[in-house]
């Protein structure tokens, strides 16, 4: 069984859509969990973003951040994106 | 002897050595292969290449291997067909197929990559190769691990047909089915590949891959007598393939093999999955994410990967793209094996289909060559298109009841004959 306490590193790319680019999703991610963050890269559009990012913290919390990220509707996916062919 | 100098990102130029790796640890951009061409240049020769054996290995100073190939001995150098009845039907005066649907072993441009990343895999030492397919990968990674005697672990999403497990499993790969959605499996499998130390052939070793995939263009220059045709039309998935003909191109002039690298690379997608040619009809360099939902599964990758650099190399070589409606590639494929009796999967009818469009929309001119790349086979899909065929005529074993049939299937104003009626 994972520890919800074991310090994890996540990477991921975050897709923002359209309906999404005017929020500010990133600095809510940062206020409403114990977890630090540094994006790597960014590029946003009018018509959408996508921001890779590393989010460091416990694991309970780290997954609480990601899941609350797609519940928002932010796509999250693994730096590698897609692997399946 | 080995002409490759190492990684490059291809986001922030950062170098790295000749390991598996596959992401930029500073901004997580993919890493290429990086040669030395002025020593390629020096080595490699129209003549050299045309003693060897016909099979992708005949460009080895252009592939990213230190020794001798290791795996795809007979992969490769697949058939580049001058289409003159499918030309005639799509009004293309100089039309060619390149047929990567009899690619050996498994029968689809994958056999490409996948023999680059073996024989890759085999010179890091690796003992157990790996990846995540729902069909044309997984066939070909099993086929290709059983003749190197690696072990083989195959990651399908749960729920998969049996068909194409079967295509796979006769291999003897463990096969793992994940429960979850497709993002589910995309982020296990990274996990796996990260921590079992594995060569996860498209995941920790696609640098290395990917390149295979150049060869497709290798052939097509050299078997149309080392020029470029002046237009390319490619299925776009996850984006390997497309952007991986421009490199090939580029490199050929490069090391001084071919004269002029002009050729307008066409992407192609089912309108039932094609962010990328919403974004190229959009202007946007940002690949929007999709929902698939199309027949053609083997291209259905709503968030492809390498999507900004299709885009790129399309635009950079003044092309374009199109999509195409299921009923368009349904059609297609029968048209394709009427014509020039090659039966190929639905991204292949794609791929005829979208050029049907270019050649009517006038981007691509009647008069001028173009090939069509063909990246998989129809027998692999056949329930597509089993609905779509003439079914069999019954009759009794008589000859009278073969007669009268013959009469019906062939009076002078063509009348259809109901399938079944004997």
């Amino acid at each position: 069984m994972k520890s919800p306490k074991e310090k994890v590193c996540e990477r991921v790319y975050l897709t923002f859509p359209k309906d999404l680019v005017k929020e500010p999703i990133v600095c809510w991610l940062a206020k409403k969990f114990d977890i630090i963050f540094n994006i790597r890269g960014s590029t946003v559009t009018s018509e959408m973003g996508l921001v890779a990012i590393e989010i460091e913290g416990e694991r309970g919390e780290v997954e609480k951040a990601l899941q609350w990220l797609r519940d928002k509707g932010v796509l999250v996916e693994p730096i590698e994106k897609n692997v399946i062919e | 002897m080995t002409f490759v100098q190492g990684l490059k990102c291809r986001e922030c130029g950062q170098d790295y050595p000749k390991e598996p790796l596959h992401v930029c640890e500073t901004c997580f951009g993919p890493l290429e292969v990086v040669y030395d061409y002025d020593r390629i240049k020096k080595e490699i020769s129209r003549e050299k290449i045309a003693q060897r054996a016909k099979s992708l290995w005949r460009y080895r100073e252009l592939l990213p291997i230190d020794g001798e190939p290791q795996a795809g001995l007979y992969s490769g150098f697949t058939p580049l067909i001058r289409a003159h009845r499918l030309g005639a039907a799509l009004g293309a005066k100089e039309l060619y197929i390149k047929d990567d649907s009899v690619n050996h072993p498994t029968f689809s441009y994958k056999d490409r990559v996948v023999s680059v990343a073996i024989s890759k895999a085999i010179e890091f030492g690796f003992d157990t190769v790996s990846c995540a397919s729902t069909g044309n990968l997984a066939n070909s990674v099993a086929a290709h691990a059983a003749k190197a005697g690696l072990n083989c672990y195959v990651f399908i999403p749960e729920g998969l047909e049996q068909g194409k497990i079967i295509g796979s499993a006769i291999y003897g790969p463990r096969t793992i089915a994940i429960q979850g959605n497709y993002d589910d499996v995309n982020r296990l499998c990274s996990e796996i590949a990260d921590k079992y130390g594995w060569a996860f052939v498209n995941v920790n070793l696609r640098p290395y891959y990917a390149e295979g995939a150049k060869t497709h263009g290798f052939e097509v220059a050299e078997q149309l007598g080392w020029k470029l045709p002046r237009h390319i039309v490619v299925a776009s998935a996850g984006g390997t393939i497309l952007p991986k003909i421009a490199k090939a191109f580029k490199e050929l002039k490069q090391v001084g093999l071919i004269d002029d690298s002009a050729c307008k690379i066409y992407a192609a997608q089912a309108t039932g999955c094609a962010p990328i040619i919403q974004a190229l009809k959009k202007g946007a360099d940002l690949i929007s994410p999709v929902k698939p939902n199309t027949i053609a599964s083997s291209i259905a990758i709503g968030n492809p990967a390498d999507g900004f650099y299709v885009l790129q190399a399309v635009k950079e070589s003044g092309g374009w793209g199109e999509s195409v409606t299921d009923e368009e590639i349904l059609d297609a494929i029968k048209l394709l094996a009427r014509t020039e009796g090659i039966f190929t999967e639905p991204a292949g009818g794609t791929e005829v289909a979208v050029t049907r469009k270019l050649i009517q929309q006038g981007r691509i001119p009647r008069d001028e060559s173009v090939v069509i790349s063909i990246t998989g086979n129809g027998y692999k899909t056949l329930e597509v298109v089993a609905k779509s065929v003439e079914q069999p005529f019954k009759i009794r074993a008589d000859l009278r009841n073969f007669d009268e049939l013959y009469l019906q299937l062939n009076q002078p104003t063509p009348g259809k004959v109901a399938a079944g009626e004997g």
